[in-house]
C-alpha cells in the first residue's frame, strides 16, 4: 500500500488537536467558574461556596496538566509536521504564538501561586484575586491562538511575492477580520462548556444520591452561568455565520448545502444527499438562510457553484454544522427551562429527568465544541492558509508520521484514562459533605489559635 | 545600536539558559528522587522535592515552550530544517514530557505513591535531557542534509558519532550536578539536616563527571567542527571564568557553608560556559544551513516580537519574583509550616 504523508499529517494533528480542545475548554472555562465561586463564598461568607472553589481547582489542575502536555505537543507538531507551513507562516503569525506562550507562562505562574496560598493571607480577597491572571491568562491565550486560526482562514497582514511573505504587518495579521467573531465564539463556548461541566456533576449527583445543599447551590450557581452563556454563544455563532456569509462563502454554502446562488435562499436542516447532489429528506425553512446571513429575507447568498471544484470544502460538514447548532440551542433550552421551574413554583426544579437532561448538556457541550472546530477546520480544506498555500504543499514527506499517529493515539489513550482514574478516586472517596465538615472544624482551630471568638 | 536578529537570538539564548537551570533541577530531581527510593532513604528529600518542585513545574515546561516558539518565530527556517529533520527525535522528547507532566498532576495531586511512577519519573529526568540535547548536536552540522528539497537526518552518522555521545553525557551529568547543589541549598534553607547530608554527597559526587564529560564534549567537537572549536577558544577567559567558578562552587560545597553562593556559582559556570558555547556558534543557527542573517524573520515581525517581548517580560519578572518569594525565600514555607 502506497503511505500518504500528507493525509497521515492531518490525521495526527487532527487528532491531537481534538483531545488537546477538550481539556484547552476546560483550561478556559473553568478558572471563570471557580473565581466566581470562590467571590460569592467570601460576599456571603458562605464555606460551601468555597469548597466548591476548592474542589473545583483541584481537579481542574489535573485537566491543566494533561492540556499543557497536549499543548506542548501540539507546539512542536506544528514545526515538525507541517515544516513549510511554519517556515512561510511564520513569518506573519509568530507574534500571536508568541504571546500566546506568555499569556500561559502568566498563567502558569499564578495558578502555581493561587494552589498553595489557600490559608497564607489574612485578608481572604487577596487569594481571590489571584484569580485575576488565570482568568485574564487563560482568555488572553484563547485570543492569541484563535487569531492564528483567524489568520490561517483569512490571511491578511502582508503582500504575497513570488511565493513569499512581504510587507508583513504582524498586528494586521493578529486583528484580522475573522478573529473578532471567532474569539468572541470561542470564548463564550468554552464558558458555556465549563459551567456545564459543573453544572452537569452537581446534577449526576443529586440524582444519584439525593440533594444537598452543597450541590443544590453548585448547581443554581452553574445554571445561572449555563443560561447566560448559552445565549451568548447563540448570537457568538449568528455573528459567526454573517461573517462566513460576507468573507468565506464557500464554508457557509458548504455547510448549507447551498449550491446555487440566488436571494432568498432557504435555510436546510439535516436530511442527506444523493449522487446528483440533490438535497433528500431535509427540514426546509423558506429564506431563513438568507435572513441569517445577512438580516434580510431577500438577499443573496453565494452558492457552492461559484468555486472551482477543487476548492470546494467537503460537504459532510453540513451535519457538523447543524448537530453544533443543535446542540447550543438544546443546551440554551435546558437552561431556560430550569429556571422556569425554579420561578414556577408548582414545578421542582430537581425533577429527574430536568436533572438527566443537565446531565446530558455535558456530553453535549463538548461534543458542539468538537463539532464546531471540526466544521471551522474541514470546512476550510483543501487551504491550510486560505487561498496561499495548500495542505499538501505544507506537510511533512516523512513517512515517519504513520508510526507516529499511532504512538501518539496511544498517549493519548493512556493520558486520557489515567486522568479519568485519578479524577474518580480524587472525588469518589472524598464526599463534598465530608470535606465540608473537616473544613469546619479546620477554620474553628484556626480561629482559635489566633485567638479569636468563633 | 544591535539588529533585531541578534537581540532575538541572545534572548532566546537566554532563555535557553533559563530553561537549562529551572528543568536540570526538575530532571535531577525526578532522578534523585527515584534512587532515593530505591536505596530506602526516600523519606529524607521527596518532601523537599514535592515541596519546592509542585508549584513551579508548569514554569519549568513554559521555559521550554517558550524558547521553541521563539526561535520558530525569529528564525522560521529553523521551523523547516529541524522540524524535518526532528519529526522523531522530537516526538519521543514530546511523549517523555507528557510522562513528566502527567507525573505532577497525577502523583502529587491524585494517585497513590507507585514505585513504577516513579521510576518514570526518574527514567525520563534523564532521558529528556539526552534526546533534547540532540538539537544541539545537530546544530553542529553533519547530521542534517538537504537533498532534492526533502530534509532528512542521517541517524546513522549521528549514532556512531562520538560528539552526540559526548553531549547527551555532559547534559545528563550536569542536571544531575545542578540538580544535586540546588537542592542542597533548599534543604539547607530548609534546615533538614538529613537530607542536606545526602544531596551534599550527590552535589560533590556528581561534579567531577561534570568536568570530565564537559572537557571531552569539547575534544569531540574540535574534532567535528573546527570553526567553532576556534571560535570557542578566542573566547578562553570565558571558558577560564566557567572553570574558575566551577572550583569556587566545589570549595564552598566541600567546606559545607554557604550553599546559596555555591548554587550561584554553579549558575555561573553555566552561563559562561554555554555562551562561549553560544557566542563561538555565531553566525550559524544550523551549520552550514541557517545562519542568524539569513534565517531572521521579516524586520516588522522582528521588532514586533522584540516589543512583545519586552512587555512580556513587564509582567513575568514581578510574577516570577512573586513566586520566588512565597515558595523559595519563605523560611516557613520552606520549613514546611506553611
Amino acid at each position: 500500500m502506497d503511505i500518504d504523508p500528507v493525509l497521515w499529517s492531518r490525521l495526527l494533528t487532527g487528532l491531537t488537536l481534538t483531545f488537546h480542545v477538550i481539556f484547552a475548554t476546560v483550561g478556559v472555562g473553568v478558572p471563570l467558574m471557580i473565581a466566581i465561586a470562590e467571590f460569592v463564598g467570601i460576599r456571603k461568607k458562605d464555606p460551601h461556596y468555597i469548597l466548591m472553589a476548592k474542589r473545583w481547582t483541584r481537579g481542574f489542575v489535573i485537566s491543566v496538566a494533561v492540556g499543557v502536555v497536549t499543548g506542548t505537543a501540539i507546539a512542536l507538531q506544528l514545526a515538525l509536521v507541517w515544516p513549510n507551513f511554519m517556515q512561510l507562516a511564520g513569518n506573519v503569525i509568530a507574534l500571536p504564538l508568541f504571546m500566546e506562550v506568555f499569556a500561559f507562562f502568566f498563567e502558569a505562574i499564578f495558578l502555581g501561586i493561587y494552589l498553595y496560598t489557600w490559608n497564607r493571607f489574612r485578608n481572604p480577597y487577596t487569594h481571590w484575586l489571584l484569580t485575576f491572571p488565570i482568568v485574564i491568562g487563560a482568555g488572553m491565550s484563547a485570543f492569541f491562538i484563535t487569531s492564528v486560526n483567524g489568520f490561517m482562514n483569512q490571511p491578511e497582514g502582508f503582500v504575497m511575492e513570488a511565493g513569499h511573505f512581504v510587507a508583513v504587518n504582524p498586528i494586521a495579521a493578529m486583528l484580522n477580520t475573522a478573529s473578532p467573531s471567532k474569539v468572541f465564539h470561542v470564548l463564550t463556548s468554552a464558558y458555556l462548556t465549563g459551567a456545564a461541566l459543573l453544572a452537569g456533576i452537581a446534577a449526576y449527583t443529586i440524582v444519584k444520591k439525593g440533594a444537598s445543599p452543597y450541590y443544590k447551590k453548585s448547581l443554581n450557581l452553574m445554571m445561572v452561568v449555563v443560561l447566560v452563556f448559552s445565549f451568548l454563544t447563540v448570537i457568538a455563532g449568528d455573528v459567526s455565520a454573517k461573517f462566513l456569509a460576507e468573507h468565506q462563502p464557500e464554508k457557509l454554502a458548504a455547510a448549507e448545502w447551498h449550491f446555487e446562488t440566488e436571494s432568498g435562499a432557504d435555510l436546510i436542516l439535516l436530511g442527506w444527499l444523493t449522487d446528483e447532489q440533490e438535497v433528500r429528506g431535509a427540514i426546509r425553512i423558506p429564506k431563513a438562510l438568507s435572513f441569517l446571513a445577512f438580516a434580510d429575507f431577500n438577499a443573496e447568498v453565494i452558492g457552492l457553484e461559484e468555486f472551482p471544484p477543487d476548492e470546494q470544502p467537503p460537504l459532510v460538514v453540513h451535519y457538523l454544522f447543524d448537530m453544533m447548532v443543535i446542540f447550543g440551542f438544546v443546551m440554551f433550552g435546558v437552561a431556560l427551562l430550569y429556571f422556569l421551574f425554579l420561578f414556577w413554583k408548582k414545578r421542582n426544579e430537581l425533577n429527574k429527568w430536568l436533572l438527566r437532561a443537565i446531565v446530558i448538556c455535558t456530553p453535549l457541550a463538548f461534543l458542539a465544541v468538537e463539532l464546531g472546530w471540526f466544521y471551522a477546520e474541514v470546512g476550510r480544506q483543501p487551504w491550510i492558509i486560505r487561498g496561499y498555500m495548500r495542505v499538501e504543499e505544507a506537510a511533512t514527506s516523512s513517512p515517519n508520521v504513520v508510526p507516529l499517529f499511532f504512538f501518539f493515539l496511544l498517549l493519548y489513550i493512556v493520558l486520557g484514562t489515567l486522568c479519568v482514574i485519578v479524577l474518580r478516586r480524587l472525588f469518589r472517596n472524598n464526599p463534598a459533605e465530608a470535606e465540608l465538615e473537616s473544613y469546619m472544624k479546620e477554620m474553628q482551630d484556626q480561629a482559635i489559635e489566633k485567638g479569636e471568638p468563633s | 545600536m544591535m539588529s533585531y536578529e541578534l537581540i532575538g537570538i541572545t534572548v532566546l539564548w537566554l532563555f535557553l539558559y533559563g530553561y537549562l537551570i529551572v528543568a536540570s533541577v526538575d530532571f535531577g530531581a525526578g532522578f534523585f528522587a527515584f534512587y532515593a527510593r530505591s536505596t530506602k532513604q526516600d523519606h529524607l528529600i521527596n518532601r523537599l522535592i514535592s515541596r519546592y518542585l509542585s508549584p513551579v513545574w508548569e514554569i519549568t515546561n513554559v521555559f521550554f515552550v517558550f524558547f521553541f516558539v521563539g526561535i520558530v518565530g525569529f528564525f522560521p527556517d529553523t521551523a523547516y530544517y529541524y522540524g524535518s529533520a526532528l519529526l522523531i527525535p522530537g516526538s519521543i522528547a514530546i511523549v517523555l514530557l507528557a510522562i513528566r507532566g502527567s507525573f505532577y498532576a497525577f502523583e502529587n495531586y491524585g494517585s497513590k505513591e507507585s514505585t513504577v511512577y516513579l521510576f518514570l519519573y526518574g527514567a525520563t529526568g534523564l532521558l529528556i535531557p539526552a534526546s533534547l540535547s540532540v538539537a544541539l548536536t545537530l546544530s553542529e552540522g553533519g547530521f542534517i542534509v538537504e537533498q532534492n528539497g526533502v530534509v532528512s537526518l542521517e541517524y546513522l552518522t549521528l549514532f556512531t558519532s562520538p560528539l552526540s555521545w559526548s553531549i547527551v553525557a555532559l547534559a545528563i551529568v550536569s542536571v544531575l550536578y545542578i540538580s544535586a547543589t540546588f537542592l542542597t541549598f533548599y534543604a539547607s534553607r530548609a534546615d533538614d539536616q538529613p537530607a542536606l547530608k545526602l544531596m551534599r554527597t550527590y552535589a560533590l559526587f556528581w561534579s567531577t563527571p561534570t568536568i570530565i564529560a564537559a572537557l571531552t564534549a569539547f575534544i569531540y567537537l574540535s574534532q567535528h567542527n573546527e570553526r567553532h572549536f576556534q571560535n570557542m577558544m578566542d573566547l578562553w577567559w570565558l571558558l577560564a571564568l566557567s572553570v574558575g567558578f566551577f572550583m569556587l562552587s566545589m570549595w564552598l560545597l566541600y567546606n559545607g557553608r554557604r550553599y546559596g553562593w555555591a548554587f550561584i556559582c554553579v549558575m555561573l559556570q553555566f552561563f559562561c560556559a554555554f555562551f562561549a558555547y553560544g557566542i563561538g556558534h555565531y553566525p550559524y543557527i544550523l551549520d552550514p544551513y541557517i545562519t542568524i542573517q539569513s534565517g531572521a524573520t521579516h524586520e516588522s515581525m522582528g521588532i514586533a516580537l522584540v516589543i512583545a517581548f519586552i512587555g512580556g517580560l513587564c509582567l513575568l519578572v514581578p510574577s516570577l519574583i512573586l513566586v520566588f518569594k512565597l515558595f523559595l525565600f519563605d523560611a516557613d514555607y520552606v520549613k514546611g509550616n506553611k
